[in-house]
């Protein structure tokens, strides 16, 4: 078992519980063939999230991080593992159940451009939950909740009869969230949802996200590549590569007082817009290897610039440094493998 | 310093159905050898047209309509299309954002590096063909002599955008023009690349244009720094006066509104700091609004503002900086 049961957070706290995630693909030899192979894009991931808090799961491409999200959102089957809301097992749920339970859970995609219907106007996507979910007695009383949702969101209402073409990325975005907000979700995945913005309209999204987050008590479950916007964002950090957690923790102790080699290069490389500031940079050497044919023993090992033997051997389990902060690395100390105190 | 490439009052434009679409307009800068100026600015501010038109490449219905672009020297706007083909990758090279679409791939990166070679050079296949295999060791390609062997697709993102610059370096240029060059890539890999590209710049005497919407590697990366927005260059100066005084409102907002590692944090319990973001969004290069193009989300606009058109002017007391602002010049140019 790479992951522990719980990492990070006391049982029954969670709003989600994901736990031994793992998603699976095929690659088949022909159209019918059996398959040859299997891509481990997701391979045994945990986490939770509590009610209110922001989770942000950063990782590289190939790390699973977007293919994490589709699973809880059940966009996907995962092969296996449990996804717990609220207590519920959402994997044993139903089809009809399960279409209940995404009032809840919503999400909001990275491609303002590519996640609105072009030939819908906004009114109407944004009004589409709400009908879905018989929310509202009838079409005046949901076109009022559309309106006040826009206005939520920092949109005029009279464009509900407008169309997507006619907005540009940052207030695509704004309608993604309005439509995510609609049934009143608990839990928002947001996959990359500021990535696809310019840099001066990414301060307003953050900052709306934000706001809500506030005002509703939301739970966002945050997946990122951007470790800046993520410390604007989040409360707790998740490090996933190649497809399992390596590191989680409070954003103080990952951003701080990071513990995983991984995660201290994943910060190093972060560009400062300060000239002022130079630091000290390792500059990772390699490429991600193919998550087909992960490399054996600790995954990050062919990149590591501080690999020892065991690493090559034994995959490192996460392990509870101190309170709410767990690290998959032999060479941390009280990791009970590898180097353990040194 | 050499002066390799000065631009004055640059122009592109498209005839659109829209309207006319003002790309580029009134670009003044210059690169010395051995210098990076990075030019920064959001998506549809002009910075990869410009890119373009140094190279005289803008797909039309683009046209340079006016400027002049000095290579050593030569105006290159006034050069008959046969001639400019001489420069281009001789002696100004260009890096794009996505190295998958600009390589060939039905051709293996070895021969497609060794092309310019024969080309340009004149050189014989195989000695072009070893001298590729010389430049992916330059641009440090692990096992460069079985890796140019290889196709575009059996590589990946941060090869192939090695393999680009290899190509580009190929003639040995003395203007290296990357476009977004690691936008494309991971974190990881692009602080990769842009170690090399520090490194082969000196290596070279390059004279560097780096350009990118990202103001954490324009500041990593930049000696000087034009700031564009809607067109024009808004704002010049060194990268350390720049982000230290800031004087376009533009710049500051942006400077402002970016998150950066280390920034305010939410203490113990308590709320978020939100980003000091600059209000509304980037305006449509085919309806410009009147007067200076960030006057409708400027914070210290001013009646000239909306009307006319501030110009890029030395700013009092600031060697080789300028800002195209009101706040800094009267509208008959005058300091403040």
């Amino acid at each position: 078992m790479n992951a522990p049961a719980r990492s990070g957070g006391a049982p029954g706290a969670a709003l989600l519980e994901v736990t031994g995630l793992r998603k699976y693909f095929p690659i088949r030899r022909g159209f019918f063939g059996k398959p040859a192979a299997w891509v481990r894009a997701v391979d045994g991931v945990s986490i939770q999230v509590r009610a209110g808090e922001t989770l942000a799961l950063v990782g590289e491409s190939g790390s699973g991080k977007t293919t994490t999200g589709r699973c809880i959102l059940r966009l996907l089957e995962p092969t296996s593992g449990s996804v717990r809301f609220d207590g519920v097992d959402l994997l044993a749920l139903p089809p009809r159940a399960m279409r209940r339970m995404r009032r809840n859970i919503q999400v909001v995609f990275q491609d303002p451009y590519a996640s609105l219907n072009p030939r819908l106007k906004i009114g109407t996507i944004v009004r589409e939950p709400l009908e879905i979910h018989k929310v509202g007695a009838n079409r005046r009383e949901r076109d009022e909740m559309v309106a006040a949702l826009l206005r939520r969101v920092g949109l005029d209402p009279a464009m509900m009869r407008r169309y997507p073409h006619e907005f540009s990325g940052g207030q695509r975005q704004r309608i993604g969230v309005a439509r995510a907000l609609a049934l009143r979700p608990r839990l928002i995945v947001a996959d990359e949802p500021v990535s696809a913005l310019d840099v001066s309209v990414q301060a307003q999204v953050i900052n709306l996200l934000i706001d809500l987050q506030e005002e509703y008590g939301l739970a966002y479950l945050f997946i990122a590549h951007d470790l800046a916007v993520v410390e604007r964002i989040a409360d707790r950090v998740a490090v996933m590569y190649l497809g399992r957690i390596v590191e989680v923790g409070s954003r103080e102790e990952i951003l701080k007082n990071p513990l995983h080699p991984y995660t201290r290069a994943l910060l190093q490389a972060v560009p400062i817009p300060d000239p002022a500031r130079t630091r000290a940079r390792t500059v990772l050497r390699g490429d991600l290897p193919s998550p087909a044919d992960p490399p054996p023993g600790c995954r990050f090992n062919t990149r590591c610039p501080e690999v020892i033997e065991v690493c090559r051997v034994d995959d490192p389990p996460l392990v509870e440094v101190s309170p709410g902060h767990w690290v998959a690395c032999h060479l941390v100390p009280g990791t009970g493998s590898g180097r353990s105190g040194v | 310093m050499t002066r390799i490439l000065e631009v004055a009052n640059l122009a592109t434009h498209f005839e659109t159905p829209e309207g006319l679409v003002r790309a580029v307009d009134r670009v003044s800068f210059h690169v010395d050898e051995g210098e990076t100026l990075g030019l920064v600015g959001e998506s549809g501010c002009g910075k990869s047209i410009t890119a373009l038109s140094l190279l005289r490449l803008v797909p039309p219905p683009g046209r340079i309509v006016a400027g002049m672009i000095r290579y050593r020297e030569t105006d290159l706007t006034a050069l008959p299309e046969k001639e400019m083909r001489r420069y281009r990758g001789r002696h100004l090279a260009l890096v794009f954002q996505e190295p998958t679409t600009a390589l060939n791939p039905v051709f293996t990166v070895g021969y497609q590096i060794a092309e310019g070679l024969i080309v340009h050079k004149m050189m014989r296949r195989r000695e072009a063909l070893r001298e590729a295999v010389r430049l992916m060791e330059r641009v440090r390609i692990p096992d460069a002599a079985r890796r140019a062997r290889e196709y575009p697709h059996q590589m990946s993102g941060g090869m192939r955008q090695r393999v680009m610059i290899a190509m580009a370096l190929a003639c040995r240029p003395s203007v290296l023009i990357a476009d977004e060059p690691t936008t494309a890539l991971d974190v990881t890999i692009q602080a990769e690349i842009l170690d090399l590209l520090r490194r082969l710049k000196d290596e070279y005497r390059l004279a560097l244009i780096l350009i990118t919407h990202n103001l954490g590697i324009i500041a990593e990366t930049a000696d000087r720094i034009a700031v564009m927005y809607a067109g024009r260059i808004v704002e010049q100066a060194g990268t350390a006066d720049l982000f230290r005084t800031p004087r376009h409102p533009y710049t500051e907002g942006l400077l402002k509104s970016v998150p950066r590692l280390g920034g305010p944090t939410a203490p113990a319990g308590g709320r978020k700091p939100r980003l000091p973001a600059i209000e509304g969004g980037v305006p449509d290069l085919a309806a410009l609004p009147a007067g200076c193009a960030f006057h409708p989300r400027c914070p210290d606009v001013m009646d000239d503002c909306r009307s006319v058109e501030p110009l890029p002017l030395p700013l009092a007391g600031g060697a080789d900086r300028n800002v195209a602002c009101f706040k800094h010049h009267d509208v008959h140019g005058r300091p403040r």
